[in-house]
């Protein structure tokens, strides 16, 4: 069982991976941008993020960026779940320090076995 | 783990069809010609989630469709693309198709597949292709695993040498390892000839290098599929041992991505032919049941009123000290608990009332597109401003004021605002304003339409309610009198019909409608300058002020906003018309009176009609006097409905409970007025008494 902060701006995305992660057994919180999710992430520690790209206010690439100079989250598995399966959109998360990402469409299965991946 | 996702449809709906008002709304101001990132930003970003969610949840051609209005809004996002009218335009087609496309599928109805089409092929047209060549991942992707007659089990050898940064990315060796070792045997020999003496050791570094020896079923592309993520922070080679595999083995270098390498995500029910999933419109939806959002800070308000509510409770507990030792130190702690209880209840009703109140915007945001639409197959030049957007209405009475609200504005800007040529040449700005507005005033709304256009020619509508005979041939009509005759059935100064408005059905209508809702409609105008019109409505249908009487020996509630004024009734001036019906002389026009005690049969009644009181209503556009025995006082009033717990009865819109307890009825103004203009022997009453 892990905390996992789940970061989308759509409500039924969010509503979905949050669903399917409690259902494996695993305790989630929900931010609908970026900047809501830096805020909460600073307030407790997580063991996993899943962030969508395209957001408002802040985009998922800034929040991974963002995540990744604070001390609890320099090594924190940090998914981003994109559609875009183009290769620039997956550099620039990587470049910022995504540990992976998860291309859209998924269904909860595969989003259940990828996070297995990066859980200790 | 098997998760039904159609679970999540409902959501996808309700947040696909916001994110296509916000679409709409963010082309509309594009179309104003300030190209703004932000804009376009969040336009791109509704249609991005709106295909997200619809391939995940399933639904094809929802995401097919969005593919093409995403991959403009990107050129455009990304400034390879000119905002040019013509994409404007597309793209609002889309949104429209879209929003069909979307309730098509909630509601198990189908959609013009045609029209879906035809736009489809105008935003490809726009992206200078044929179409088909790019398929999109709606489906899961099937790349990954290998063919399947691979079955051969083979030894790998892998050549792992992470860079000293993979750690900070959030991956771990070891839980690669632990991800190959699900795949088959897997062997670990790890290489610390890099690693640093103690004193420069960085645990933040990664300094070891593993050689991994796999034996598996699976093939190269599954053990390369593990290292996907880390593949450009380390080096990485996969040799395969034995047995000799066919021509392909040898040394790979993963840096490359191989063409159509696609993370391999393939689950149950996602297989490669998309068209075979079964469509999810073919399974009937629930339709949708009606609810509300509601902001956090009034269901917030309500916990704490509630709070406030039992604190007042106990304090009044408190006092139960049987009545023996109850002086008068207790009754004054008794007033103060009962004022407190009072106020309590009374912002508890306000708090409760809130709920059901949502910001009028709901019902304004559907002008931009409308006059967009309306300028441009009329040829005006119009500026739109909304102001007031915020203020809240009860939803009951917003989904009832959009039509007349439609109604309005586009005899606004049909027959108010001129067009271009005409306006230069009167001296005006060329493009025309119509201004919308809502604000609270009392216990009212008020909703202001105001156009700065032509206004209402009053001679032009006198001589046509003349020619209509609506009006006799020389009266003189005051200028309210003269804007009352609008509202009239039929009635028109349109010169010519359009398709837009002109028709003369409506305003009718329109003052109709508002008044059903206990509202009402002004009208002010000056030739040349421009036409506004108000609208009054209550904030909400569950509450009503109301005037009581006293009806025998029975007390009856008027609609405070139905009464033109009460009166004492003058003998001289009852006339009875063919012996039945009696009419009232009100200064210089006569109004039938309904005898309420016959009415609703009840006992008593004054002896002789001047001993009444006359209380004359309005509704329907006409007037009727009540005679009832005596006003009492005014009071918000609960409606109860009778329909739900008994029956309609004709003349009785409803009940409420007083003070005192007693239970007593209001009356319905418009079925009264009506009944009036009925010949008496018509009348609902059995018992129609002689003339007093």
């Amino acid at each position: 069982m892990a905390s996992i902060l789940a970061v989308d701006d759509s409500a039924s995305m969010r509503q979905m991976v949050t669903f399917a992660l409690q259902k494996a057994g695993h305790e989630v919180v929900e931010a609908a941008d970026g900047e809501q999710a830096l805020a909460l992430a600073k307030t407790r520690k997580v063991n996993l993020v899943i962030t969508d790209v395209n957001m408002p206010k802040m985009d998922g690439i800034t929040l991974i960026r963002e995540l990744r100079t604070l001390p609890d989250y320099r090594f924190t598995p940090i998914l981003m779940l994109t559609t875009e399966s183009a290769p620039e959109k997956k550099q620039q998360g990587k470049a910022a320090g995504a540990t992976g990402w998860l291309v859209k469409p998924f269904n909860p299965d595969q989003l259940i076995a990828t996070i297995s991946k990066v859980l200790g | 783990m098997s998760i039904d996702i159609s679970q999540f449809h409902q959501t996808f709906f309700e947040e696909s069809l916001e994110g296509l008002d916000i679409m709409e709304s963010g082309l509309l101001s594009l179309d104003c010609g300030t190209v703004d990132t932000e804009t376009i930003n969040a336009i791109f970003r509704a249609a991005h989630s709106i295909k997200g969610g619809s391939a995940t949840f399933g639904f094809t051609q929802v995401a097919e469709f969005t593919h093409a209005m995403e991959t403009l809004l990107d050129e455009m996002r990304e400034g390879k693309r000119q905002v040019t009218q013509e994409s404007v335009e597309v793209l609002l087609r889309a949104v429209d198709c879209l929003r069909e496309m979307i309730a098509a599928q909630r509601d198990g109805g189908s959609m013009d597949e045609q029209l879906a089409a035809q736009v489809q092929g105008e935003m490809e047209a726009l992206l200078g292709k044929t179409g088909g060549d790019d398929p999109i991942d709606v489906s899961g992707n099937t790349s990954g695993t290998p063919a399947e007659a691979d079955k051969a089990c083979r030894t790998w050898l892998i050549d792992f040498r992470p860079h000293p940064d993979l750690l900070q990315t959030g991956n771990d060796p070891a839980l690669l390892f632990r991800e190959l070792a699900t795949m088959g045997d897997l062997e670990v020999e790890v290489d610390d000839a890099a690693l640093p003496p103690f004193p420069e050791f960085d645990a933040e570094q990664c300094h070891l290098k593993w050689r991994l020896k796999l034996t598996t079923t699976a093939g190269e592309d599954a053990i390369r599929e593990i290292f996907e993520w880390v593949e450009d922070v380390c080096d990485l080679e996969i040799t395969a041992l034995s047995p000799s595999p066919p021509a392909d083995a040898g040394p790979h270098e993963i840096r490359t991505d191989p063409p159509g390498q696609e993370p391999p995500f393939e689950g149950p029910g996602e297989g490669p032919g998309k068209a075979q999933r079964p469509p999810a419109a073919k399974k009937p939806r629930p339709t949708e049941s009606g609810s509300i959002r509601v902001s956090i800070d009034k269901i917030d308000h309500l916990i704490n009123m509630v709070g406030e509510l039992v604190i007042t409770q106990s304090m009044m507990g408190n006092l139960d000290g049987g009545f023996e030792d109850f002086d008068i130190n207790r009754l004054e702690q008794l007033r103060e608990g009962l004022a407190l209880l009072e106020r309590n209840t009374r912002e508890l009703q306000e708090s409760v009332m809130r709920i059901r109140m949502l910001p009028i915007s709901f019902v304004f945001s559907r002008f931009p597109r409308m006059v967009h639409d309306l300028s441009q197959k009329l040829g005006k030049k119009i500026n739109l401003v909304l102001s007031g957007e915020q203020t809240e209405l009860d939803k009951t009475v917003m989904e009832k004021i959009g039509d007349p609200l439609v109604h309005l504005i586009r005899n606004a800007i049909d027959h108010g605002i001129e067009p271009p040529e005409q306006r230069i040449a009167a001296g005006k700005p060329e493009t025309g304003t119509v201004h919308l507005n809502a604000y609270h005033k009392g216990g009212n709304i008020v909703i202001e339409i105001n156009d700065d256009g032509a206004g209402f020619n009053k001679e032009k509508i006198l001589a046509k309610a003349r020619e209509r005979g609506l009006v006799e041939k020389d009266a003189q009509l005051s200028d309210d009198r003269i804007y009352d005759l609008i509202f009239q059935p039929g009635f028109s100064t349109a010169d010519t019909v359009s398709d837009v408005s002109g028709r003369g059905v409506g305003m009718d209508v329109v003052r109709r409608n508002i008044r059903e809702l206990g509202g009402n409609i002004e009208i002010s105008s000056r030739e040349g300058e421009g036409t506004t019109f108000t609208i009054r409505l209550p904030l909400t249908l569950a509450i009503l002020d109301g005037q009581l009487v006293r009806i025998g020996s029975e007390t009856f509630i008027v609609p405070l906003v139905s009464i033109v004024e009460s009166l004492q009734i003058r003998a001289e001036n009852v006339n009875s018309i063919a012996g039945r019906t009696e009419v009232y002389k009100l200064r210089d026009e006569y109004i039938p009176v309904l005898r309420t005690h016959d009415i609703f049969q009840v006992e008593g009644g004054p002896a002789h009609i001047e001993d009444g009181l006359l209380v004359v209503i309005e509704g329907d556009g006409h007037k009727a006097g009540l005679l009832v025995d005596d006003l009492l006082g005014q009071q918000q009033v609960v409606i109860k409905s009778l329909e739900t717990n008994f029956q309609r009865v004709c003349g009785i819109s409803g009940a409420t409970i007083l003070g005192d307890g007693t239970v007593a009825l209001i009356l319905d103004v418009e079925g009264l007025v009506q009944l009036s203009r009925r010949p008496a022997d018509e009348g609902p009453g059995p018992r129609q008494r002689a003339v007093a």
